[in-house]
């Protein structure tokens, strides 16, 4: 019964977790180019989603706590803000993996968006409770946009990992 | 023994309930994180010793990983300059002749400047030191404007300094870690800087939201600000220095007056930290602090109500005339104990009141 072998925690959330903090050291540069500098899209976001359409998993929201928790100290943001945005996103995508199971790309990819946009209303809402002001909406908006442009790695993921624990199909 | 040959091997929990527990128990210590923190405090203390190691670790990584940027960077300037050095030249002598008529200007104006200086007696503020850093990483999101900058507490940075680029204002240290330092830039939501508008000298105070151009709250005074004006530190609360040049105004989208930054006209990758804590430090310190303070004279401390307890006395037959005599009247009883006697005879004369003023007196002078 190979179906019902779990799988191994390194390859599906280890791995990931590096390819995230890697892309976000990566794109922290100061480079410009032509005047303009690089996006900055979450991308934790990716395993955010795709972790919990896998599978539901024990390890997975430490895995996004340290995650976000890692945003907070590199960014100099405030300590827990990404970790509690991310885990919001996780939870509503692991409450309606059911619904999402089957789905095509196109629709995957909005649900995607949904979640980028869930976990950035809510980093919205922490910032201005934690600040007592409120964010620039332009701001959210392009980092909305830079981080629902990285679905295809997220479905990768998915794809890569979704048959392999049958138990959760 | 591994474990699933243990008693406990069998045991089966649902997977799905267990994962839900573990997803609320990441929230509540995510939440708890989220309320800790005290980043907006924007004091050393709240920057704790997690995020000092961050940095720590993270200025020579990100420093290799913007390495090829910055020689990339360099190259493009490099043949840019080969190709275009015709008409940079061309520029460059416009530029000169225009700047030669500014040069007359300011040396009139410095002339002028410092004969009213010294016709007033005006005392200005001394030259700041600096320290120049390299920015090794960044934030861009809307949520956390910061800089990593690579120097630390070796270089005498400490959280406060103003940062500048060579166009303005940057930000200021908010974190300093061996070797590294995180710098708030203007731009973040926890930013607020005391500014004026140079034309009027309208206070201001610019609040960051994530966004490139930074707000103007509190702008006080009738017709205070225009569009293009000047805007610059107003040096308010010792947090910046006067007059640091911060951007020009703008009207926003939204009707709110904002800042274009000067700072943001060019990459800042080079920054200059400014060693400035608040004006007490501008200010001579040990000229300040009193070798030696004068003597306070306010009342015989034998008979003061802070001294020793002293029983009811008859008042003397005849108000003593020197200082010394009281002390020397007074009963053994009302003597402290100790053997020392040498402090009550260098006291200073405190003693011109009547002895009549001791607390077991006082009562027949209140009101009957």
């Amino acid at each position: 019964m190979t179906g019902a072998r779990p799988l191994n925690p390194g390859r599906w959330l280890g791995v990931p977790m590096l390819f995230v903090i890697l892309a976000t050291i990566l794109f922290a540069a100061p480079i410009r180019m032509w005047g303009l500098q690089l996006p900055e899209p979450i991308f934790a976001m990716v395993p955010a989603f795709a972790w919990a359409v896998i599978r539901p998993s024990i390890l997975a929201p430490f895995a996004l706590l340290i995650l976000g928790l890692f945003l907070d100290t590199f960014w100099g943001g405030p300590t827990g803000l990404w970790g509690l945005s991310l885990l919001v996103a996780y939870a509503c995508v692991l409450a309606g993996r059911n619904m999402l199971t089957g789905q095509s790309r196109p629709m995957l990819w909005a649900w995607y968006a949904g979640a980028c946009a869930l976990s950035m209303t809510a980093g919205f809402l922490f910032t201005m409770m934690d600040s007592l002001a409120m964010p620039s909406l332009v701001a959210v908006f392009w980092q909305f946009l830079a981080t629902a442009l990285l679905f295809p790695f997220a479905h990768r993921l998915i794809d890569r990992f979704e048959d392999a624990d049958v138990r959760f199909r | 023994m591994p474990f699933r040959e243990g008693p406990l091997g069998d045991l089966k929990v649902p997977l799905t309930w267990t994962a839900a527990v573990a997803l609320i128990v990441a929230v509540v210590i995510a939440v708890a994180f989220l309320l800790a923190d005290r980043r907006e405090t924007l004091q050393q203390q709240a920057y704790g010793v997690t995020r000092q190691t961050v940095d720590t670790v993270s200025k020579p990584v990100s420093g290799v990983i913007a390495a090829p940027g910055r020689w990339t960077g360099v190259g493009v300037d490099a043949v840019r300059n080969y190709f275009f050095a015709g008409s940079e030249n061309a520029r460059l002598k416009a530029e000169l002749k225009e700047m030669r008529t500014y040069r007359d200007k300011y040396l009139a104006l410095v002339d002028e400047n410092e004969r009213y200086k010294s016709l007033l007696g005006l005392k200005t503020d001394p030259p700041i030191p600096m320290v120049a850093a390299r920015v090794v990483a960044d934030s861009r999101g809307p949520f956390a404007n910061t800089r990593l900058a690579d120097a630390g507490k070796e270089k005498g940075v400490v959280v406060g300094n103003p940062v500048m680029n060579e166009r303005g204002l940057v930000g200021r240290i908010v974190g300093v870690a061996p070797g590294a330092s995180r710098v708030l830039l203007l731009t973040d939501i926890a930013s607020r800087t005391p500014v004026m508008i140079d034309r009027t000298n309208s206070r201001a105070i610019l609040t960051g939201d994530g966004g490139p151009n930074p707000k103007l709250d509190y702008l006080r005074g009738s017709e205070p600000i225009q569009a293009g004006d000047r805007v610059v530190t107003s040096g308010d609360g010792g947090v910046v220095p006067r007059g640091l040049p911060v951007g020009a105004a703008v009207k926003g989208l939204d009707g709110r007056w904002r800042v274009v930054l000067f700072a943001d006209s060019t990459s800042i990758d080079y920054i200059r930290i400014l060693l400035f804590k608040d004006f007490a430090q501008l200010a001579d310190q040990q000229a300040l602090a009193a070798k030696v303070l004068p003597p306070v004279i306010t009342e015989n401390p034998e008979q003061s109500i802070l001294g020793p307890a002293r029983p009811a006395t008859p008042p003397p037959a005849a108000p003593p005339t020197t200082g010394a005599a009281p002390a020397t009247a007074a009963p053994a009883a009302a003597r402290p104990t100790t053997s020392a006697p040498a402090p009550a005879a260098t006291r200073p004369p405190v003693t011109t009141r009547p002895s009549t003023t001791s607390p077991a007196t006082t009562p027949a002078r209140t009101p009957q």
